[in-house]
């Protein structure tokens, strides 16, 4: 363990379990291609969505490479990511990396912003992205499970998040 | 531009292109004149990143349309503005017409 302390982030007023989880439409980055896509009608099952920081940051890669390693494209539930990066990066990170998984690409950050997830780097102005967080949704879009980093940088327990979010 | 609607359209028509290509934007200006419902999947410059327009239309320039409902998969601009035309337009575009469109346009990206 580190001796000092991991800085804390500011508590937030994120969506939670029972709410409703803001709509969007943004493009929806593979490693081949990308489309518009809104989350109402993507979402046609139990789906997972992944924020994480923006792409090229070590925190978004660990989250990815472990989720892969995971298995969790291959779950029932569907798993969809969110991050703060341009399609091209997105779709060349999934690219280099072998990463079965689809991410929107939202570099202006309103999606986080919306579901109270977002977080303004400090040294690098007028960059906002997602801060780490899990959000489970169901087929109408309420929401039944929700991790959210507290520290700076900050990673689930994997297997407590699996069972938290009856992944188990 | 359509998008959400268009994905399960029976009637949907894909478009293969990339930001900026000139060829595309031909292609788009059609689709949004005749108030197509289409849906816009983006790919990268560089041709050995474009595999899913190779799988899909057996080349990997674009623009590629694929029409759902007439089955037809289609790549070089001029070709495309002119099946639109003649499949929604106002009337089929002559054959002297469409030849000089294909002489005038060349090579898609």
């Amino acid at each position: 363990m580190p001796e000092f302390d991991v800085v804390e982030l500011e508590p937030t007023d994120h969506v939670e379990s029972g709410e409703e989880a803001p709509d969007f439409t943004r493009p929806l980055v593979t490693d081949e291609f990308w489309e518009d896509r809104t989350l109402a009608d993507l979402v046609d099952g139990r789906t997972i969505l992944v924020f994480t920081p923006m792409i090229g940051s070590f925190v978004g890669k660990y989250v990815w490479d472990e989720l892969a390693e995971r298995g969790w494209d291959d779950r029932e539930e569907r798993v969809v990511g969110v991050t703060a990066s341009t399609p091209y990066a997105v779709s060349t990170f999934l690219d280099d990396n072998d990463l079965p998984f689809e991410i929107f690409a939202d570099p202006a950050n309103d999606v986080a912003e919306s579901y109270g997830l977002a977080h303004d780097l400090d040294g690098m102005a007028g960059i906002s992205e997602p801060r780490p967080a899990f959000v489970a949704v169901d087929a109408d879009l309420t929401v039944d499970a929700v991790w959210v980093a507290s520290e700076w940088p900050d990673f689930p327990d994997y297997d407590a998040l699996e069972e938290q979010f009856g992944l188990a | 531009m359509s998008e959400a609607t268009s994905h399960d359209g029976v009637q949907a028509i894909t478009f293969y292109r990339l930001q900026a290509c000139p060829y595309c934007e031909r292609v788009a200006r059609v689709l949004e004149d005749q108030d197509r419902d289409y849906r816009s999947r983006f790919v990268e410059p560089l041709h050995s990143r474009r595999d899913v327009v190779k799988r899909v239309a057996g080349v990997r320039t674009v623009p590629v349309i694929v029409d759902e409902r007439t089955g037809v998969t289609m790549a070089e601009s001029a070709n495309i503005v002119d099946y639109l035309e003649s499949t929604y337009g106002d009337g089929p575009a002559s054959e002297p017409a469409a030849a000089e469109a294909a002489a005038e346009t060349g090579g898609d990206d």
